[in-house]
């Protein structure tokens, strides 16, 4: 019991600071990429290669006047970040980040909380941020900070809904919500990207809209709503909602490599998931899961810088009109296919059965891309449609 | 939508988000490994590509003669022809009748860079300069005396020749 606490109280803590540290690099790393893609070179002056930039923001968020709108609400207008930046910080600690570790004391599990309930956590929380944004829209008594924190809470509710359909696919074939268990059985298959090709693309897209990234930047729209719900914030109330951002962006994508990406798995060897746990397992394990992970964050930055924002009504069609109906038809098509292979085939998940289902998510890839691949399929009305009009 | 937008019929290439998305990507994803157009201002003034154009007109400079003396002899044309009227010149003449300026200051403030000064100066005195970098912690700084103007070093400006139109 003494060692479960302590070894928990430091992964607590080693987990909180890297997320922390990774979220501040996280900014820079959005800036260079930035300026790359533009053919700039972006913040390169404080420290090596701007290394120390962040903490330069940071320094300077501190130091920076707290306004305080006369008008706001002031209890919520100070529980607002909090709320936001709450969950954001939470989410990670079900996502296993490394295999586990042996000490002279016993093994170590490489991830805070192996929660049973898993990504049901995952989703619980995150969604929690949403309150976060809206009471900032609403407390600051502002009308373009009301109409972003409207806009996030339509927009989080409508993809909250995809994503979890999408991650339905994953229960059918795991059988299991424990992102452990999740890893353990892409590591005796194939990783689930294969057999869940449509999930996972259902599941990155909703993901881009619950963490308000461009194209689905609607609630801050710069262009629109000046900053949208955090128009009336300054100094480090600003910096946790970006912090929160960011942070939710980490989470989002060790959440796709979790579920299928197979997480800490080093593909093409089973060195890694079998045998006795040693401490250079957990290291190169845990390097592979940074890379997954570190390939979504660079194409959240990747698809900001490319993608202009989705108009209002087009963001909603896509969600209700074309990721819902999707996710249902997959679901019902992944069960059947799943019932008749566990059920009329009597057989376990291994290569064969992610093999037969990948084979069947080529298929519907296909039919997939040529239903998607014509014109204006998210501006909401058909071209016909306006014809008749 | 209620109001009747017309809808033109293009190929699917020229309409399919899907395809449009993709090249997007592509297209970003090339720039990030191009050669990057930041030049590092402090360290590199110029480059390969571009430098101060010769006939870039500067603070001023005034050119002296072997002793070292200014070549001005407050003729009086560049306060004359001074559009901003920035020129201060109080002419002197000494025992041998030299004319000499007196004082001789340039408001750089009040200068609006045009180049007449240099233009019309008959001995090739007064110059605008090939300069941008004029940083001053005060503004009475900006008044440019005699002794100031002759003590810069900077190249000074090859104005338009009507002769020569492209500066070949």
């Amino acid at each position: 019991m003494t060692f479960f606490l302590i070894s928990s109280a430091i992964k607590v803590f080693l987990v909180l600071n890297v997320i922390l540290v990774s979220v501040a690099l996280l900014t820079l790393l959005e800036r260079r990429v930035c300026a790359w893609m533009q053919d700039r070179l972006g913040p390169n002056r404080v420290g090596p290669q701007g290394l120390l930039q962040p903490a330069a923001d940071g320094l300077k968020n501190f130091l920076k006047e707290e306004t305080s709108p006369a008008m706001a609400d002031k209890a919520l207008f100070t529980l607002a970040p909090i709320v936001s930046f709450i969950p954001a910080m939470l989410t990670f600690g079900v996502i296993p980040f490394a295999s586990p570790l042996p000490t002279k004391w016993g093994v170590v599990p490489m991830v805070v909380a192996d929660l049973p309930v898993g990504f049901l956590y995952i989703l619980a929380i995150s969604s929690l941020g949403v309150y976060g944004i809206v009471l900032a829209g609403w407390a600051s008594n502002n009308k373009y900070a009301l109409l972003g924190g409207l806009r996030a809470s339509a927009q989080m509710i409508s993809y909250e809904i995809a994503m979890g359909m999408s991650t339905v696919a994953v229960l059918l074939l795991a059988g299991n919500v424990t992102l452990s268990q999740v890893i353990l059985q892409q590591q005796t298959g194939l990783w689930f990207v294969l057999p869940l090709t449509v999930a996972f693309l259902i599941f990155f897209i909703s993901a881009f809209a619950e963490t308000n990234r461009l194209p689905f930047d609607l609630p801050e729209a710069e262009g629109e709503l000046i900053a949208g719900y955090h128009t009336e914030y300054s100094a480090m109330k600003f910096s946790m909602f970006y912090i929160a951002e960011y942070s939710n962006m980490v989470t989002a994508s060790a959440l796709m490599a979790t579920l299928f990406f197979g997480g800490w798995d080093i593909p093409f060897t089973s060195w890694d998931s079998t045998g006795d746990p040693t401490v250079a397992k957990t290291l190169l394990t845990f390097v592979f899961f940074f890379l997954k992970t570190f390939f979504f964050l660079f194409s959240f930055i990747w698809v900001r810088w490319t993608l202009p924002r989705f108009r209002y009504d087009q963001l909603m069609a896509l969600g209700w009109k074309v990721l819902l109906p999707l996710a249902l038809v997959y679901i019902t098509i992944l069960a059947a296919a799943i019932w008749f292979l566990r059920v009329q085939l009597a057989w376990e998940y291994g290569r064969a059965m992610a093999g037969v289902l990948a084979g069947v998510n080529l298929l519907l890839l296909i039919a997939l891309v040529g239903w998607l691949d014509r014109g204006r399929i998210v501006s909401g009305s058909m071209p016909q449609e306006r014809e008749a009009a | 939508m209620a109001i009747g937008v017309k809808v033109m019929k293009r190929p699917l290439a020229q309409t399919s988000y899907l395809r449009a998305t993709l090249k997007g990507m592509a297209l970003t994803f090339s720039h990030l490994l191009r050669p990057k157009v930041t030049m590092q201002y402090p360290e590199e003034k110029s480059s390969k590509d571009w430098t101060l154009a010769s006939r870039w007109r500067g603070t001023h400079r005034m050119l002296t003669d072997e002793q070292g003396r200014a070549k001005c002899v407050a003729c009086g044309l560049c306060p004359q022809i001074c559009p901003a009227n920035c020129i201060k010149l109080v002419p002197g003449e000494d025992e041998e009748g030299h004319r000499y300026p007196l004082i001789y200051e340039i408001d750089e403030f009040r200068c609006i860079f045009c180049g007449y000064c240099q233009e019309v100066c008959p001995e090739e005195a007064i110059h605008v300069g090939v300069h941008y970098e004029n940083s001053e912690y005060s503004r009475d700084r900006f008044v440019y005396d005699l002794e100031r103007l002759t003590a810069q070093t900077h190249p000074v400006s090859t104005l338009w020749d009507p002769s020569d139109p492209k500066g070949e």
